[in-house]
């Protein structure tokens, strides 16, 4: 699989930015971190709108920069599209022009994203005739993303897309963000401060802190780590699933969807059966059963699972952390008085209640 | 009574409209690279710049016409380069205009850019625009209002300057006699009625632009803010 490889340092007054890391070209990658851990450098850099001293950068086959050999590829002809955290649309010109300013300017040898896509992608055709000072923050952002998408940019680079606008309007956009990934399979550089975004989102994640990368990888594998302040206290820790609708009850008001041959039980969703659903487990909503289960709980959700290791919960010193497998890990976070009761061990076999959290 | 002599409105309209194309040319760049450089050298520039605004005319016109001369600064190598000199000519009073009317061109345009900023060039680099390219197609729309005041500063300004005229271009009809200085020139000889009409026209001439340029500048669809 085609990579990207970088390596940026720049020495700041009070501050320096030193990243070195390396993710796959596919899907969402977020770069998350508090602000000014260097989220919105890096992008920048990736860009070529910021010039890092002495850096380097590889796209796939592409050298973009590497400053031993005197190599700087300028930000236009890097084919990438950047969707800015301000929609940075041109006053002058009609939402139309602004759609096609960059299209105008791709070589037509390397179009592959048609106008009219695009337009029914973003809902964009009602907004072909309004002036670009009366179109509101959605609408912009809305323009901004088909205005870079239409360059049919090699990478998509966002820059908190969404944090100048309510939640009204980002769960607007979101939807728009997640067909993006489906349809047009453009790897998308997604800057964010905000997790619930990148759960929503991402498939790989680069967490920074103070300028310096604190943990990158897949995002199943970064939300299972204990070992990060950020996540952790933000009661984000846990299992992301990949699921598929199975089936509606709306008798009950549920959902049932499947993964690796499971079942589980969601509040009813919107979506038609076969799509792609990501569902979250988070680790405080997970409670163990050893022994046999009981015929009848009220717990709809139950996995059979075996422990694979026990360790201090990192948010509380009055509970533990119980990493499970069934199929895929799923985290467990008990307290230390039922851990002890349950006599819990790696490699027994219990049984794990839970409620599980459609991310959409 | 004369006749009215209507050469030294045409030359000075011709003055005019070449300084201010002159001033164009010169200002762009120059005010680009004030609204977007980080170098120290940028107070020095601002203030060389704004130097005609504070200065007496006559002062400005002074070290001109030492520039021009046939060892001056600027007049010996056009001497050496084109064989004539350059004081006492149209092409001196260019020079001498673009001088004294730069910070009238500069000034608006460097605000301009400023409003407009790095954030939409940045973007219109990353649609695959070039440097050039988002520069005419970005940075000068949206700069519009600024172009506008600086062509009609530049203009009228160039139109009512009189001592730089007359210290570096003289008083020679069809060459370097412009409007105020044949308005000077009437009145000196008691000729009130070319006085008048020249007069009167230049006020009214001045009068229709203003009101044209303020009414344009309100309709146009750009708020840079």
């Amino acid at each position: 699989m085609n990579r990207l490889d970088a390596r940026f340092r720049i020495d700041y007054p009070g501050f320096r930015f030193d990243v070195t890391c390396t993710v796959p070209l596919e899907g969402t990658i977020a770069v998350f971190g508090s602000s000014g851990s260097g989220k919105t450098t890096l992008l920048r850099c990736i860009a070529g709108l910021t010039r890092a001293p002495s850096g380097f950068l590889q796209f796939a086959q592409e050298v973009w920069q590497d400053d031993a050999r005197g190599i700087f590829l300028p930000v236009e002809r890097r084919h990438v599209g950047v969707v800015f955290q301000e929609a940075r649309l041109f006053p002058h010109l009609t939402v139309t022009q602004n759609l096609k300013y960059g299209m105008k300017r791709s070589h037509p040898s390397r179009r592959r994203i048609a106008f009219d896509h695009v337009s029914e992608l973003l809902d964009l055709e009602p907004l072909f005739q309004r002036r670009v000072p009366h179109l509101s923050g959605g609408e912009q952002q809305r323009v901004a993303i088909g205005r870079a998408l239409l360059t049919s940019p090699q990478l998509l680079l966002m820059d908190e897309p969404l944090a100048s606008l309510d939640q009204q309007r980002k769960k607007e956009i979101v939807p728009y963000l997640q067909r993006l990934n489906h349809e047009l399979r453009i790897p998308v550089l997604y800057v964010s401060h905000d997790l619930h975004e990148i759960l929503q989102l991402a498939h790989h994640m680069i967490l920074l802190k103070e300028g310096r990368v604190a943990a990158t990888g897949p995002i199943q594998e970064v939300f299972a780590r204990l070992d990060l302040p950020e996540l952790v206290e933000s009661n984000v820790v846990g299992a992301i699933l990949e699921t598929r609708i199975a089936e509606h009850e709306p008798q009950f008001g549920l959902t049932r969807v499947e993964f690796l041959g499971h079942s589980l039980f969601l509040p009813q969703q919107a979506l038609p059966t076969g799509a792609p659903l990501r569902v979250q487990i988070l680790s405080r909503d997970v409670s163990l059963v050893a022994g046999v289960p009981p015929e009848t709980s009220s717990m709809l959700n139950t996995l059979e699972a075996t422990i694979v290791e026990v360790s201090e919960s990192p948010s509380d010193q009055y509970a533990v952390e119980v990493k499970l497998d069934v199929g895929c890990p799923l985290l467990a976070m008990i307290t230390r008085k039922s851990f002890q009761r349950l006599g819990l061990r790696p490699g027994q076999k219990v049984h794990a209640n839970f409620k599980a959290v459609a991310l959409s | 009574m004369n006749v009215m002599d209507w050469g030294p409105l045409w030359l000075t309209l011709q003055l005019a409209a070449v300084t201010v194309v002159v001033l164009l040319l010169v200002g762009t760049p120059l005010a680009w690279w004030l609204a977007f450089t980080r170098s120290r050298l940028r107070t020095l520039v601002e203030a060389i710049v704004a130097l005609p605004i504070v200065l007496p005319p006559t002062v400005l016109g002074f070290y001109l016409l030492i520039a021009l001369g046939p060892h001056g600064l600027i007049g010996g190598p056009w001497k050496d380069l084109t064989g004539s000199a350059l004081s006492f000519t149209f092409t001196g009073l260019v020079i001498a205009s673009t001088f004294y009317s730069l910070p009238f061109v500069v000034q608006p345009l460097h605000g301009a850019f400023e409003a407009v900023g790095k954030k939409p060039l940045e973007a219109a680099w990353s649609l695959g625009a070039s440097k050039l390219d988002a520069f005419f197609t970005v940075a000068s729309p949206m700069a519009i209002r600024g172009y506008l005041s600086a062509v009609v500063l530049g203009f009228a300004h160039t139109l009512g300057e009189f001592g730089v005229v007359l210290m570096v271009g003289g008083n020679i009809p069809g060459v370097t006699k412009v409007l105020s200085i044949a308005i000077y020139d009437h009145v000196e000889v008691l000729e009130y009625t070319q006085a008048h009409v020249l007069s009167a026209v230049l006020l009214i001439f001045s009068f229709l632009i203003l009101t044209i340029v303020y009414t344009v500048n309100r309709r146009l669809p750009i708020h840079v803010s």
